[in-house]
């Protein structure tokens, strides 16, 4: 009947939380608190409410990145069980309209940073929109295992966006900022890939796990996870590091060393045998890592602020 | 009489109106917090408005400023 078929399109009516699911909440969150951290351990103050509505852009820049990845790599997600639900391959949103919907909030959150903070914060939020949805998203990602190692630069921005809002400008800090999540990256989403590597390989994104193997892949999370370990000891001898920022690398690298040592040991077998236990873990801890690395960073700053890291060897 | 909104979409819709509503207000909101926040900074709200501005432009202060200098010089003689 006419009316039954009009009614039944208008369930797939596009609803608010579904725009709100193609900004990737989950992976703003992470953005929005690296970018704070950026934007607080700088070495000048900020005006609370530029310094808030600054986060605020830089978070909606992030959310136009997700929008257009998600209008891009439709086809894929949606033979992806992990992101099969997703909006668009889901039907619920037109790829057009999240092709709109995240070009016009690319427009407006680098508009609005370089009106509220400065022009070299906001000319780098448009590169790194640009880098996550044309570098990774289009280029890289369908193309070479390496896609999320050099693709890992996009989600390592934030923190030298917040700085650069402060600051105008880079530094040594913030470009450690930046190396941290740059190098963590590939352990945390490789982790990942090998207990989804069914759902990669079905959608033919050449992750390493397909396209080198599980071995190769943990002797590579083994590798970033040293590379991590010592540039997050030099980073602690930079301007936002501190005694809170050493003892918490020291105790992180630690335990994520420990559980890149752990995966390295094992095979698919042992894998198999308890549903990939060790590299789930290893996946939460590496969230769990990052989080608190730039907690740590805060920690320090306070102490900084009170003047009690006034004899801190700075060596970079 | 009017139209009686029964189906569920009703429902949903409202809903998204409502929170895309928030989301506009917040937005503006924003906009003007940072706008009172960089006047309290004391930045310059001046620009060009076709016709001299003295307090912005630099060039014709210093042109001001030498001719203070030397009218200085000839009353001090």
């Amino acid at each position: 009947m006419m009316s039954d078929a009009t009614a039944s399109d208008y369930e797939q009516d596009s609803q608010f939380d579904d725009y709100f699911t193609l900004l990737k909440p989950r992976v703003m969150r992470l953005v929005v608190f690296t970018a704070a951290v950026g934007l607080l351990v700088a070495p000048v103050g900020i005006n609370p409410v530029l310094g808030f509505a600054s986060v605020m852009f830089i978070a909606l820049g992030a959310g136009a990145s997700g929008a257009l990845n998600m209008w891009w790599d439709a086809d894929i997600d949606a033979i992806m069980k992990r992101t099969a639900k997703r909006p668009v391959p889901d039907g619920r949103i037109s790829a057009n309209n999240a092709l709109i919907f995240g070009l016009w909030l690319a427009v407006i959150s680098v508009g609005m940073l370089a009106l509220t903070a400065n022009w070299f914060a906001a000319g780098m939020l448009a590169f790194t929109i640009f880098f996550y949805v044309v570098i990774y998203s289009m280029w890289l990602k369908r193309w070479t295992p390496q896609n999320i190692v050099i693709g890992g630069a996009a989600g390592a921005f934030p923190p030298m966006v917040g700085w650069a809002v402060v600051t105008g400008s880079l530094s040594v800090e913030s470009v450690a900022m930046f190396l941290i999540i740059f190098i963590w990256t590939p352990p945390h989403f490789w982790a990942l890939s090998l207990f989804m590597n069914n759902d990669y390989s079905d959608a033919g994104v050449p992750m390493l796990t397909v396209t080198h193997g599980t071995r190769v892949t943990r002797n590579n999370i083994l590798g970033y996870t040293i590379v991590l370990f010592v540039l997050s000891l030099f980073t602690a001898f930079t301007g936002i590091g501190g005694p809170i920022y050493l003892t918490s690398a020291l105790v992180l690298n630690g335990l994520f060393l420990f559980g890149a040592v752990e995966l390295w040991k094992r095979t698919d077998d042992d894998a198999d045998g308890d549903r990939y236990l060790a590299e789930r873990k290893f996946f939460r801890l590496s969230l769990i890592y990052l989080f608190a690395t730039f907690a740590a960073f805060l920690g320090d700053m306070i102490l900084r602020k009170f003047g009690l890291l006034n004899e801190w060897p700075m060596v970079f | 009489m009017g139209i009686k909104a029964e189906h569920p979409l009703h429902d949903r819709r409202k809903r998204s109106n409502m929170l895309l509503g928030l989301v506009l207000l917040c937005f503006v909101a924003l906009v003007f917090a940072i706008t009172v926040a960089k006047m309290m900074n004391g930045q310059s709200m001046e620009a060009f408005d076709h016709t001299v501005r003295y307090s912005i432009d630099t060039a014709l202060q210093d042109v001001l400023k030498e001719d203070a200098e030397s009218m200085d010089v000839e009353v001090n003689k």
